[in-house]
């Protein structure tokens, strides 16, 4: 028998296969062609520049690039303990006037100082003595440097030369977590009342938690009442979920700078029922208090939303079942309902959490000095000190963050649950 | 939600305490938008509610703020008003657009590494606005575009199109293909098959998608603060410097004409969601 009978042919004599392979190849490349424009899109105006971010948060060539003999010179001082050999002295010297000749030692000076303190004043003198052309190099640079000043005969001072060589740094990052590199190069702790960036780490978890606690406590029984009302009244009490929903964060951030104000509504309410005198009135407002009422009423419909998409498919069926097999029914909602709204309770915390751990809006204005979360930290580098590769480090150690819960919940609920209203 | 007859007394009392508990959120979620809405009616300029409004004397109340707010010398709202709109309505046809196709062929059976690409065009949504802020300022900044309108309308389409991916691939995932099939079998080309059938079957999903996306940029703060100059400053960004420095009854008639537009857009988004379900054959 021939091969014809084998492959089964198109009428233009191309086996069926390589025929169905070819125009799934061209399907394929059609749906690829129309998903293309927004993910070029993306990939060059979001996530590029995020790993930008990252190669800013690392990045230490200016000063590599600036005293490039000297770190060769230094590959070569191998006793540690004593001061560098006179090639590197020559180097670091050469190096120097070539910075000062393009006006450029005034940085070097300055992230020197960061390093080590009391450097800028060391290289400038060195500045004077070459502008001065008081430096013979014809005789040993070692000894005119280290008669200059008595921090020159320090070797505490070329180690941190030392150790700015490498072209990436994690010292961003470590600033982050309140650590820095000691002169010896090992990791050090700052001391405790300067800690700052830890309190905010813990604020930020700690506020992000509660208010998703919180969310979810009141978000579960009227997601519940919504899912299991008739339809007529639970369109009707939805719309006190989808208002705010739609609504300005600000607006609502301004309502509840209103409300919680010392002569605000709440507290009027607080004295019309004696709870309080009305001399002392307490304050609401710019602490914690205000941060977690008003972030948890601007977070809750991101719980209520998918708590009711999934709650509206569980059939009222299973619970009365649960109920005719002889269950209570706190035993028949315990067993048979909560855990079928796993699904929907995974995804609002989630929602909630992650937009929490990276809001600053709302803490910044009513949350007072305990408002300052992590986030107002990253803009605050970003828009006052200018630091924008520690911005960049602690932007990035956030993500982190929230990738990893994101992965988390991924395994254990997985994403596709997400739905929006 | 009636009890049955022959409930027991616990349960009954339990079921009271579900309904007062109930009660209570949902004052919680709406009243405090209700404060704003009287408040912008005060004829003083505290933002308490003054004897007056109490006893609901007409003098107590006046629209002095709403003219502050249009007629106002040095009030930049009608600028920031301007702005706002241009670049919420760019944002949403951009993100329309490319969320729309994005999602076309997410749809497909034949798309290759579906996940990772979807995880890539929903992740504007998941990152932290901040760090997204920073990733594009560093981007608008390098290509010349920081302090412009172009430069926050981009900003502006990456923050709305996972939305619109959304939508437009939950509205497709109940599309019926052997429509488009059909077309074609009839001798009509591609595009004319997108803007006849599959277009019109999945605009309310596009509409949705494309109000998330306009109010997304309608409300945004975190990056326009970052990219903004005087020159763009939108309305998000004047309630936040006003709210920062003195909250004054100003900022509440804007609030007040902030609550309307979104009652407008919920009255819409409603509207689609109704009848995007009735066309895909859902009846509940």
């Amino acid at each position: 028998m021939s091969s014809e009978t084998k492959q089964i042919l198109t009428t233009d004599g191309i086996p069926l296969e390589v025929s169905l392979k070819k125009a799934e190849k061209k399907n394929k490349i059609k749906a690829f062609l129309l998903v293309a424009p927004l993910l070029l899109f993306l990939v060059i105006t979001y996530i590029f520049p995020i790993g930008d971010m990252f190669m800013r948060s690392v990045d230490d060539k200016m000063i590599t690039n600036m005293l490039p003999k000297t770190f060769k010179a230094m590959e070569k001082w191998e006793n540690l303990e004593e001061l560098p050999p006179e090639e590197v002295y020559r180097s670091f010297y050469e190096d120097y006037k070539l910075l000062a000749e393009n006006q450029q030692h005034g940085k070097l000076g300055q992230r020197l100082n960061k390093e080590k303190n009391g450097f800028n004043t060391i290289t400038k003198k060195l500045f004077r003595q070459i502008k001065r052309k008081k430096i013979d190099e014809s005789i040993s640079i070692k000894e005119q440097i280290n008669k200059l000043h008595k921090r020159w005969r320090n070797v505490e001072y070329w180690l941190a030369i030392k150790r700015t060589a490498p072209p990436y740094t994690v010292a961003k990052y470590l600033k982050g977590m309140d650590m820095y590199f000691d002169s010896d190069g090992s990791i050090t702790q700052v001391e405790e009342d300067r800690r700052i960036h830890r309190i905010l780490w813990l604020r930020t978890l700690e506020i992000a938690f509660f208010v998703t606690l919180f969310s979810f406590f009141m978000g579960y029984p009227i997601a519940h009442l919504l899912a299991t009302l008739p339809m007529k009244y639970s369109n009707l009490l939805m719309i006190c979920v989808l208002l705010p929903f739609w609504t300005s964060l600000l607006v609502r951030t301004a309502s509840w700078m209103i409300l919680l104000q010392q002569q605000g509504l709440v507290n009027d309410f607080f004295v019309m029922i004696g709870l309080v005198g009305d001399e002392n009135r307490p304050e609401m407002m710019y602490n914690k208090v205000g941060t977690y009422v008003a972030m948890t009423q601007i977070l809750l419909p991101f719980m209520v939303l998918p708590l009711y998409s999934v709650m509206k498919t569980i059939s009222p069926s299973l619970m009365r079942a649960g109920k005719s097999l002889g269950g209570t029914p706190f035993v028949a909602f315990w067993k048979v309902y909560f855990p079928l709204t796993i699904p929907g309770i995974g995804a609002g915390c989630l929602l909630v959490f992650i937009l929490a751990i990276g809001y600053y809006i709302t803490p910044a204005l009513v949350g007072g000095a305990s408002g300052t979360l992590i986030s107002n930290q990253i803009a605050f580098h970003m828009k006052t000190t200018l630091d924008w590769s520690f911005a960049s480090a602690m932007g990035l150690m956030l993500l982190t963050g929230v990738l990893v819960i994101y992965w988390i919940y991924n395994k254990l609920v997985g994403v596709d649950n997400i739905k929006l209203g | 939600m009636a009890l049955p007859s022959y409930t027991e007394t616990r349960y009954r009392i339990w079921h009271y305490i579900y309904l007062t508990i109930c009660t209570f959120v949902f004052f919680f979620l709406i009243a405090p938008l209700f404060v704003i809405f009287p408040l912008s009616f005060n004829a003083e300029e505290f933002l308490v509610f003054s004897e007056g409004m109490k006893n609901l004397d007409p003098d107590a109340f006046s629209l002095r703020w709403y003219k502050d707010m249009i007629y106002g010398t040095k009030n930049p709202w009608g600028l920031a008003a301007k702005n706002s709109f241009i670049i919420a309505i760019f944002a949403t046809i951009g993100s329309i657009i490319l969320g729309t196709l994005a999602a076309l062929g997410l749809s497909s059976r034949h798309m290759p590494y579906k996940g990772l690409i979807m995880a890539t065009l929903i992740s504007p949504m998941i990152v932290p606005l901040i760090i997204s802020g920073v990733a594009i300022f560093f981007f608008m900044a390098k290509a010349g575009l920081a302090a412009t309108h172009t430069g926050i309308v981009l900003a502006h389409i990456i923050l709305g199109t996972p939305f619109v991916v959304i939508t437009v691939t939950a509205t497709l995932s109940g599309f019926d293909h052997s429509v488009t099939r059909a077309a074609a079998s009839l001798g009509s080309n591609p595009v004319n098959t997108f803007m006849k059938i599959t277009l019109p079957l999945i605009l309310p999903g596009v509409i949705s998608g494309g109000l998330f996306a306009f109010v997304t940029s309608f409300d945004e703060v975190v990056v326009v603060l970052f990219l903004a100059g005087l020159e763009n400053t939108t309305i998000p960004i004047q309630m936040w410097t006003g709210l920062r420095e003195q909250l004054s009854p100003t900022i509440l008639a804007v609030a007040t004409c902030l609550i309307l537009l979104s009652t407008l857009i919920l009255i819409s988004a409603e509207l689609l969601r109704r009848r995007s379900e009735r066309l895909r054959g859902i009846n509940r």
